[in-house]
């Protein structure tokens, strides 16, 4: 596996006055899993139609190691996509539609086969798609994406309508696949839903890329909980350090810091702590002020 | 393109539609050459005697029989080329199409080439059905079936080719109305309604037929060189059906024409 890189570069597309996406640049690495963020009608679903050739972008590129996907020799074997989990004629059976298009793509039959035992739906495959719950088509969506082994993943909210042990089948698989060396890439709108399984993020927002990087870095703004017994102690030894603290029923909640700085901080001021945590909630209200309603957040 | 046409083929023999579609062609087109066979076959002497009725010469029977397979079939294989793309609409297929294959020309090329061949097929069933009925009860009715002539032969050759263009027409049309319900009315609306009224219209004053021979369904009677619908009633001009490979050129130039309209349109769009 010698590793595609995703690059988009001054990704634009205007609907008319309306700008869908707006230069959009960024790069996705091999071998580890990026989350692709944003609230619904972001942009993300025109972003990702763009790189793969569905749509034609009104200017800039989007390519797999330097190629645009029209350009790719072997599209199925390069990158695998599952984009909606709707692409499906209902009176064809799973089996037959990975058939025609792996016939398309020029892939052996016994592929099929193989792709179907991986994702959990080869005792129903011979039965017509038409009567599928939503988590069996995500499921066959995935299948049509591994079908030619592809280097690169690209996953439109995969993780919908998945149940519980879905979820966590879908989250191994992805960390299995970047671990082989493929690069993936997984949108969703939901920040808590990727959380787990995701290394970096590229999260936009009105079109617009508002923070490109790992998890660290974002919740690097956010908040952390800590408390302790000597509770006056501990508010005096932030304040002399500059940090602001508000009290929560949680304990005490300190911005601008993290969970490893404060712990120093109290060892210093020889406080015993008896709470010491990120705020998870904190990392949600992060993501959603990055992309909330407001204009202006085109940070 | 190989890969292309077998991914196409796939499409259209995995699902139910073509074989539902053959099975309604052959039991209408079944009963209806049945039943003019039987009674054209039965009644000719008694229609002979009298001048009012239509007088049809008894060599003319086999073929306006046999060609029932396209004057009455012709708007299966169209239904079933329509119905090849506006399901990949309705059901956003086209996405998982255009990734494994992105030249979306050759995809369409290869949709082209595969209706030409089901389109042909579905002639076959008709024929099976025009003949395979129409020919055994023409002769327990004391009429020659004509079996035995290279000229019956060459007009079920030429209803292959008629067929198979219509199916042709069907993707160009499927390309332009995308929406499945839409395309569906509209063929049957004039295919069943506006065109033989505008053929009976047409075919009333001598200018008017002159363009009226031009009309698809005309067009595609010519090609195949008989018809109830030209035998019976209509012609009382003496405006001339276009000769057979005219109304081959009409219906190929309509498909060539339809299927670019339809790359234009529906294959050069954004998938969304």
């Amino acid at each position: 596996m010698t590793g595609t890189t995703i690059e988009f570069r001054s990704v634009s597309k205007h609907f008319g006055a309306v700008k869908a996406v707006d230069d959009l640049s960024f790069t996705v690495q091999p071998g580890v899993v990026t989350g692709f963020l944003g609230p619904n009608g972001a942009g993300k679903t025109t972003s990702l139609r763009m790189l793969l050739g569905l749509v034609r972008p009104t200017s800039g590129s989007a390519t797999f190691g330097g190629a645009p996907y029209h350009r790719l020799e072997h599209p199925l074997a390069t990158v695998g996509t599952a984009l909606e989990a709707s692409s499906f004629s209902p009176g064809r059976s799973a089996r037959n539609h990975l058939r025609v298009y792996a016939a398309a793509a020029g892939i052996p039959r016994a592929r099929v086969q193989r792709v179907l035992e991986l994702t959990g739906i080869a005792e129903v495959a011979d039965r017509r798609v038409g009567g599928y719950s939503l988590g069996m088509r995500q499921r066959l969506g995935l299948a049509f994406a591994l079908l030619g082994d592809p280097e690169v993943l690209v996953l439109d909210e995969p993780i919908n309508g998945l149940d519980p042990e879905g979820i966590r089948w879908i989250r191994t698989l992805l960390q299995q696949l970047a671990q082989e060396g493929r690069t993936v890439l997984v949108s969703s709108h939901l920040l808590s839903e990727v959380q787990q399984s995701v290394d970096r993020v590229v999260i936009i927002s009105h079109g617009r890329i508002v923070h490109e990087g790992s998890l660290d870095d974002l919740e690097g703004g956010t908040a952390v909980l800590v408390d302790s017994p000597d509770r006056v102690g501990l508010i005096a030894a932030l304040a002399a350090a500059g940090y602001a603290a508000t009290r929560t029923d949680a304990g005490l909640c300190v911005t601008g810091a993290t969970a490893a700085q404060l712990g120093a901080l109290a060892l210093d001021a020889r406080v015993p702590l008896s709470l010491l945590r990120p705020d998870r909630a904190g990392l949600e209200d992060v993501f959603l002020e990055l992309v909330g309603t407001g204009e202006g957040v085109q940070a | 393109m190989i890969a292309a046409i077998r991914s196409e083929a796939l499409k259209l023999t995995t699902t139910r539609m073509w074989w539902v579609l053959a099975l309604v062609l052959l039991g209408y087109v079944g009963f209806i050459a049945a039943l003019l066979a039987g009674l054209f076959g039965a009644l000719g002497d008694q229609l002979a005697a009298q001048p009012d009725a239509p007088q049809l010469p008894p060599e003319s029977l086999p073929p306006i029989i046999y060609s029932t397979a396209t004057s009455i079939g012709y708007v299966f294989p169209l239904i079933l080329g329509t119905i090849a793309v506006t399901s990949e609409v309705r059901y956003q297929t086209l996405t998982p199409t255009f990734l494994a294959q992105p030249g979306r020309g050759r995809v369409l090329t290869a949709k082209l080439i595969v209706l030409a061949v089901a389109g042909a097929v579905l002639g076959l069933i008709g024929l099976v059905a025009s003949m395979g009925l129409g020919a055994p009860i023409l002769a327990a009715t004391g009429n020659d079936p004509a079996i035995d002539q290279s000229e019956t032969w060459l007009l079920a050759g030429r209803i292959l080719i008629a067929m198979a263009l219509w199916a042709v027409i069907g993707v160009g049309i499927g390309s332009l109305i995308q929406n499945q319900i839409a395309a569906i009315v509209v063929v049957l609306a004039f295919t069943q309604f506006v065109e033989p009224i505008l053929r009976f219209g047409t075919s009333i004053w001598e200018w008017t037929a002159t363009v009226g021979k031009f009309l698809p369904g005309a067009a595609s009677d010519a090609l195949v060189g008989s018809s109830i619908f030209t035998s019976l009633g209509m012609g009382t001009t003496q405006v001339q059906a276009l000769e057979w490979w005219q109304g081959g050129l009409v219906l190929f130039g309509l498909a060539v024409v339809v299927s670019v309209l339809g790359y234009l349109t529906a294959w050069r769009r954004d998938i969304t």
